[in-house]
């Protein structure tokens, strides 16, 4: 912090020796600071990409050139991995906005013991992935140990082999377990910006809820739904922790996502170069995703601000 | 902050200066395993031994550990003096020139060979870890599989476990103890995909249905009748008979239903024995009883398998001397000895290494029920005939190839794809064929 | 929070009091299903390994602390280098991060929002796909299991998040304030420290806490990039998890252990942190 050379205290008008900064001087730091961190590594993840780079097997590391790119590209399992990473990102996103949304609603009341729900409820969004994982795999989803299997059985039910049955469900739900809490408190602090006089009108004007939802209520929150949904996007599309604990992408592959097959690729294959690709690839796909978010995003933002 | 940051890195130089003028200090990777974790907790009896030299532990679980160990090892880094490398690895990681051979470390420290005794360390082990005629690795301990049986639930149908079953013997008794409503299920095998997972078990059953995964030209052999054979009747049986999502299911899953007496038997790992007759985890410490591990239709040869932990030392550690000097200790019968009187029973001392430690008395008294099988499996499981017909690889349960972590991944993944009904069995086979033949064309075994 | 606004008498029917009473009810048992994983764990945490996989589940038992003794030993050094990593990475976010949100909102030129998307999205590079290049740059830099190399990392994680949201609370200073303050012939660092600093400090404190939790909860470069010396809570708790013998009751304790802190500390900030959720834009 003392770095920057500016007195603060009732300052005199500046003199003319002093050094100027000027606001691009404020943003390179950050700027040169990302750039060393990050695409230093990803230009070597690049050149990694064209060569035949097995990690176990220094004898050969031969210039394959986009031989790479088009394994992956032909395999068609690989056009699973991707719609597995969308489904599983997008369902989970639709789960805690909707999930999130009604505890919203509920949390906006007025009741006995409210601040301290509210305070509790973010617990879960505070837990480390991997123990997540855990947790739900063998204490509640395993079919013969975990509490669903015993809460099935105690009424006469047979057990459900969730991660086996319905893989792809039970990952969402776990992971939607973590994020519900952080959907429903920023769309809480949606709710409780509602003008309450506007509510009233409505009410009064004999609007049933459903339009009092609809005509106010949701204008009012797509700030807030645009940010759960930036956020999250960016997290989910990443998550490799809760399937590597749980599933470890199966049965078949019908768990793997792009962060997991790359690790896979990487790490239990020694596939470097193979990984280095899928990593480009997956860059790629990310940001043409991202800049499309970020864009509705900054639109809405200044629109909001405009008006 | 940049200075601060300079600063920071320039303490942690000095402290890590002024450290190795004290003493040489290494570091140590190892698995979590509860024989590990006993070798962590007597770190201050190897210091009595030996103050001058500090030890830091890397502690991790097994998938962790491996790929931390490979990377740094690949890249030449240095963290590790000391490695804990499995018995697939070993000739690996020699032929690249990564280990420290330990034969001339021997004919260096007289002293230290003379006390190890390294021609009481079991024969078959040795050889497993011996490549182009140097040792490259000592076993901490050693482990081949076995049957595990209820005997209450046993008792209870009427039934006894002949000291050699078959497969077929098994299925059929797995049919008359199958009672899903109680919560017991006939048989329990492992169905979660990964090489170290369900495929070391599905290989071991297919050598002994007389099956391999190459032939001696590295044509992939999972189209053959034997493949298909085995794969049918693992399917059959832990479908019919087994717990329900037998694909989420590993060694410990296993290990855990096991102990609490839901499963009529279980085949896997002989250090399960272990922890099945500690009371403190284990709710069948009476009841259950040991065989070998089933033989199939095909040949008996390679229906065990044969796994160790090893400690080695990678080429780019800087504290050689120290390094052979723990790993010698940790291997040495003194130190299974020390085990023996700190945990105050034999049944807590690695096992699978040593002759010294079968001929024991003690030892013989307190694992009595399972350390006769334990040892004349690991002395039957020769990893360079694992079955019927020769192969031009070595490994039980397993290629020796650097590419089988990756190939026995994905096919594990297509047998828990049959298991979970998502394939056929033939459309597995299949794709377990194709994914092996192009492997052995990749990596350049195929002419 | 909001006084309570007595209804119009014409609301409190009795119908009406029963839905109250039965929509309070829902939200109590909602968050407790959200709740009870975390609760299950924790009382894990105090089980014999048996009691923690026994069915029916055990709920009445003898507490042990055994699992705890066992975590304890490692437990204080690996907490240590969590809080330097996470607060000093927070802090060096916020060194680099806040002046260049400060100039991207008050001096936007038309390069503005490019820029800002660039930072934000380097965070949608997966980490796996970088991390045996970043290895041997560490392995270079001799920054393997030191700490100022994860504090590098999860700067580089936190970076962007600290300018988008920094930035998105500045834009919100009234441009009013700061032509006043040029008027009285202020620089643009003293702009930054005597009207942009203290009018952002609640987005400030917001935006640190999510820094924090994130970088208290990052698995994956620290598994990778440190071994022992700089292992903070995330590589600590593999230490529980064996893929030999049983292990749930010994892992409860260290995740119980590990999560704890973040826990107790995010009730209690709980109101700062929504604030910090919602990205600022909501309020």
């Amino acid at each position: 912090m003392t770095t920057v050379p500016v007195t603060t205290t009732n300052a005199p008008p500046a003199p003319r020796r002093q050094l100027r900064l000027t606001p691009v001087a404020l943003i390179w730091p950050a700027m040169l600071y990302l750039i060393v961190t990050t695409q230093v590594p990803f230009f070597m993840t690049v050149y990694y990409s064209f060569f035949r780079y097995n990690l176990v097997d220094p004898s050969s590391r031969p210039f394959v050139g986009l031989e790479n790119y088009r394994n992956l590209l032909s395999d068609p399992q690989n056009l699973r991995i991707l719609i597995n990473t969308v489904v599983l990102a997008g369902g989970t996103l639709l789960i805690t906005l909707v999930i999130g949304a009604v505890l919203a609603t509920l949390l906006n009341r007025d009741f006995f013991g409210r601040a301290l729900l509210r305070t509790l409820l973010i617990s879960s969004f505070l837990v480390m992935p991997v123990v997540t994982a855990v947790v739900w795999k063998n204490m509640l989803l395993s079919p013969t140990s975990g509490l669903l299997a015993w809460l099935a059985q105690s009424v006469g039910g047979t057990p459900v082999d969730w991660l086996g049955q319905y893989p792809m469900l039970s990952v969402i739900l776990m992971i939607a377990w973590e994020w519900t809490p952080f959907a429903a408190l920023i769309l809480l602090t949606g709710l409780q910006s509602l003008p309450e006089d506007q509510m009233e009108a409505a009410r009064l004007d004999g609007a049933s809820p459903m339009q009092e939802f609809r005509h106010i209520v949701l204008p009012h929150w797509t700030q807030a739904i645009q940010v759960v949904v930036l956020m999250e996007t960016i997290a989910l599309l990443q998550v490799y922790g809760e399937i590597y604990g749980s599933t470890s992408g199966g049965p078949g592959i019908a768990t793997t996502n792009l962060p997991y097959f790359i690790y896979q690729k990487a790490f239990a294959e020694y596939n470097i170069g193979l990984a280095s690709a899928a990593g480009v690839l997956t860059v790629i796909f990310t940001n043409v995703l991202a800049v499309y978010l970020l864009r509705l995003i900054g639109r809405t933002a200044t629109r909001n601000r405009e008006g | 902050m940049k200075r601060t940051l300079l600063a920071l890195t320039a303490l942690t130089a000095t402290l890590t200066a002024t450290h190795a003028f004290a003493a040489t200090t290494i570091t140590i990777a190892t698995v979590n395993n509860p024989d590990m974790v006993t070798m962590q907790g007597l770190t201050s009896e190897f210091n009595k031994k030996y103050p001058d030299i500090n030890v830091k532990w890397v502690v991790l679980p097994e998938n962790e550990l491996r790929q931390k160990i490979t990377l740094d090892v690949a890249s030449g880094a240095g963290t590790f003096d000391i490695a804990t490398v499995g018995v697939y690895e070993v000739p690996i990681w020699a032929k690249n020139g990564w280990l420290e051979p330990l034969t001339p470390l021997f004919q260096k420290n007289p002293g230290i060979a003379d006390t190890y005794k390294l021609n009481d360390v079991l024969p078959s082990v040795r050889n497993a870890l011996t490549v182009g005629g140097q040792l490259y690795a000592v076993p901490f301990y050693a482990e081949s599989s076995m049957t595990f049986y209820n005997k209450d639930l046993f008792k209870k149908a009427g039934l006894t476990m002949p000291q050699n079953p078959t497969w077929q013997q098994l299925q059929g008794f797995a049919a008359k103890i199958h009672n899903p409503t109680g919560g017991v299920y006939g048989i329990c095998l492992r169905g979660l995909p990964g090489w170290g997972e369900n495929m070391a078990f599905i290989t071991t059953m297919v050598n002994t249905f007389g099956g391999r995964w190459f032939n001696q030209n590295w044509q992939a052999q999972l189209n053959t009748p034997a493949w298909k054979s085995a794969l049918t009747f693992y399917v059959n049986t832990l479908k019919k008979y087994g717990p329900p999502g037998a694909t989420s299911n590993g060694f410990t899953e296993n290990l855990t239903l096991m102990s609490q007496g839901k499963c009529g038997m279980w085949v896997d790992a002989t250090v399960a024995a272990g922890f099945l007759s500690d009371p403190g985890s284990s709710k069948i410490v009476k009841s259950v009883g040991f065989a070998n591990a089933p033989v199939g239709p095909g040949t008996p040869r390679g229906s065990n398998w044969f796994w160790s932990w090893n400690l080695a030392i990678p080429k780019s550690t800087k504290n050689e001397d120290a390094a052979f000097k723990f790993l010698t200790w940790a291997t040495s019968p003194e130190y299974i000895d020390l085990v023996a009187k700190t945990k105050g029973t034999w049944a807590a001392v690695p096992p699978g290494t040593r002759t010294s430690t079968y001929n024991n008395p003690s030892y013989k008294k307190a694992a009595g029920a399972f350390s006769n099988i334990v040892l004349s499996s690991i002395n039957r499981a020769d990893v360079t005939k694992p079955t019927k017909d020769p192969v031009p690889y070595t490994g039980i349960q397993y290629v020796s190839i650097p590419q089988f972590q990756a190939l026995g991944t994905q096919v594990g993944q297509y047998m828990a794809g049959a298991l979970s009904g998502q394939l056929t069995i033939d459309q597995a086979l299949k794709q377990g064929q194709d994914a092996a033949n192009r492997t052995a064309k990749e990596g350049g075994y195929q002419k | 929070m909001t006084t309570t606004s007595t209804s119009p008498a014409v609301r409190a029917r009795r119908g009406f009091h029963t839905r109250r009473w039965l929509l309070t009810l829902l939200t109590y048992l909602i968050t407790a299903v959200f709740l009870f994983p975390l609760a299950w764990m924790i009382l894990a945490a105090f089980k014999t390994e048996a009691q923690a996989f026994a069915t029916p589940p055990v709920v009445l038992f003898t507490p042990t602390l055994d699992n705890f003794h066992r975590a304890w030993g490692a437990y204080l050094p690996a907490l240590t280098n969590s809080l330097v990593a996470a607060l000093g990475s927070t802090l060096l976010a916020f060194v680099l991060g806040l002046p260049a949100a400060f100039a991207l909102a008050v001096y936007p030129t038309r390069r503005a929002q490019g820029v800002l998307t660039w930072m934000l999205s380097t965070k949608f590079m997966p980490a796996v796909g970088v991390i045996v290049p970043l290895f041997l740059l560490f392995r270079n830099l001799h920054l393997l299991d030191t700490l100022p190399g994860l504090i590098l990392m999860y700067t580089t994680m936190n970076l962007p998040l600290v300018v988008w949201m920094m930035h998105s609370y500045l834009t919100e200073i009234p441009a009013a304030i700061y032509e006043a303050a040029k008027v009285d012939g202020a620089s643009v660092g003293q702009e930054f420290f005597r009207i942009a600093l203290p009018l952002s400090m609640p987005g400030i404190s917001a935006t640190a806490l999510l820094a924090l939790i994130f970088a208290w909860n990052e698995v994956f470069f620290a598994l990778n990039l440190t071994s022992s010396a700089a292992a903070p809570l995330s590589v600590f708790i593999g230490q529980f998890k064996t893929s030999q013998g049983l292990f749930w009751a010994q892992l409860s304790a260290a995740a119980t252990l590990t999560v704890l802190p973040v826990l107790v500390f995010g009730w209690i900030a709980q109101r700062q942190l929504i604030r910090g959720l919602s990205f600022g834009a909501v309020k």
